[in-house]
């Protein structure tokens, strides 16, 4: 399927719902959970959830969602995660990612991460708008690198507890479910992932109760968000 | 794996010209991850063996290569295992500081290639690899994370291989593995 067409399939506002839903899991998710978070009909979720998978914005499997096994642990569900193709439609055609991809090619030949961090630092700044303090708390963090696409999400104890305020406990860290710039980095990951940590420290600022770092992980954004004021490294 | 092919897995070695002496204030800052680094390394998915000096906890004392040169030859299930801990890891951000740390170089500094499950390559082995790479190109028997060959292609192509030069491009942005 063309990226027009399979983008058109969320012009439904039921499937847009359950396509967002569980994209923002993280993880597998079965059709009475897509169901009530979209607020419909099993019925309808699991044909929406299936036209969903058919244009390849979703993938699923099968699963025994109660954890046991062997006879009596009931017929396997069927669960459904985001796929990782990307898509794209640009009108007119534009290919900013062959532009990305020789750009950062040459940046890395030429040794040039030291220029390409300081751009990118002056340009989270940028974003972060002129005059404006520091990010002041890992939940306006949350809001901010939302707004960009990272798709960001608190890990650690006392998450649940706060709902609102400021996640203070030291291990509390916000982590990246999406990398915006996950094709180049994956092809030049020190000079991108580096580029990446200088726009996030620019954008957050460096001198304000939240800092970014690095720490990479399989199948993430390679930055994390913590506390100013935590030991951790 | 079938029966009929052999477990293979993949060494890999890495050169890195020092920018100053081990002991220099200004390289402090890698010499403070090298043994965090390599403890993630040994407990990392995929590890298998990692070249050390005789009675030291890591290889940064020999120099095979050079007076500055301070090598890393390790051995990993697949090469998913070794990318994965290259750029998915603690090791991430060692890369991140790797112009402060090192010589840019012109030539390849990183070369991977193929073993038997079960054998240790030795430095010089490492090192024939390292110069067929820089002086062909990548090619089944000497190659780099951008232009990876698989074990079964490499099985096809013993060392020397016979692949004509315009079959791969160099690629020359290899990003180097810093410790």
């Amino acid at each position: 399927m063309k990226d027009i067409d399979a983008i058109a399939v969320l012009q439904d506002p039921v499937r847009r719902r359950l396509y967002e839903y569980v994209a923002a899991q993280g993880r597998e998710v079965g059709r009475n959970e897509a169901a009530e978070a979209a607020g419909v009909a099993r019925t309808l979720a699991a044909h929406h959830l299936d036209k969903l998978t058919e244009a390849g914005l979703l993938e699923s499997g099968s699963r025994r969602l109660t954890g046991r096994s062997g006879p009596g642990a009931g017929r396997p569900a069927k669960v459904y995660t985001r796929s990782p193709a990307e898509r794209s439609v640009s009108l007119p055609a534009r290919d900013y990612r062959t532009a990305a991809e020789l750009l950062a090619e040459a940046a890395e030949q030429a040794g040039l991460d030291a220029a390409l961090c300081a751009a990118a630092r002056r340009r989270g700044e940028a974003l972060r708008g002129p005059g404006a303090g520091p990010c002041g708390s890992l939940r306006e963090a949350v809001e901010m690198l939302a707004a960009r696409g990272y798709e960001p999400h608190l890990e650690g104890a006392g998450v649940a507890e706060e709902p609102s305020g400021d996640a203070r406990a030291a291990s509390v860290v916000l982590r990246m479910r999406n990398c915006p710039f996950h094709a180049v980095a994956e092809r030049f990951p020190p000079l991108v992932c580096g580029m990446n940590l200088a726009l996030l420290e620019g954008f957050l600022g460096t001198d304000g109760p939240v800092r970014a770092r690095m720490d990479a992980r399989p199948g993430e954004c390679c930055v994390v968000v913590q506390d100013s004021k935590s030991n951790d490294r | 794996m079938t029966a009929s092919a052999p477990a293979a897995h993949l060494a890999q070695l890495n050169v890195a010209t020092l920018r100053h002496p081990l002991d220099d204030p200004r390289i402090a800052p890698f010499v403070e991850l090298i043994d965090p680094v390599n403890a993630s390394a040994d407990g990392a998915p995929g590890f298998v063996w990692r070249l050390t000096e005789d009675g030291e906890a890591d290889a940064t004392g020999l120099r095979p290569a050079g007076e500055d040169v301070i090598v890393t030859l390790s051995v990993w299930e697949t090469r998913e295992a070794l990318w994965e801990f290259v750029y998915r890891s603690g090791h991430l951000e060692a890369m991140r500081r790797r112009r402060d740390w090192f010589e840019r170089h012109v030539e390849a500094h990183l070369v991977l290639w193929w073993i038997p499950a079960g054998h240790l390559p030795t430095i010089g082995e490492a090192l024939e690899r390292l110069a067929d790479l820089r002086a062909d190109g990548p090619s089944p028997h000497a190659f780099t994370f951008v232009s990876s060959y698989t074990a079964a292609e490499a099985a096809g192509h013993p060392r020397p291989a016979c692949v004509p030069s315009e079959a791969r491009t160099a690629s020359p942005v290899e990003p180097a593995v810093a410790s």
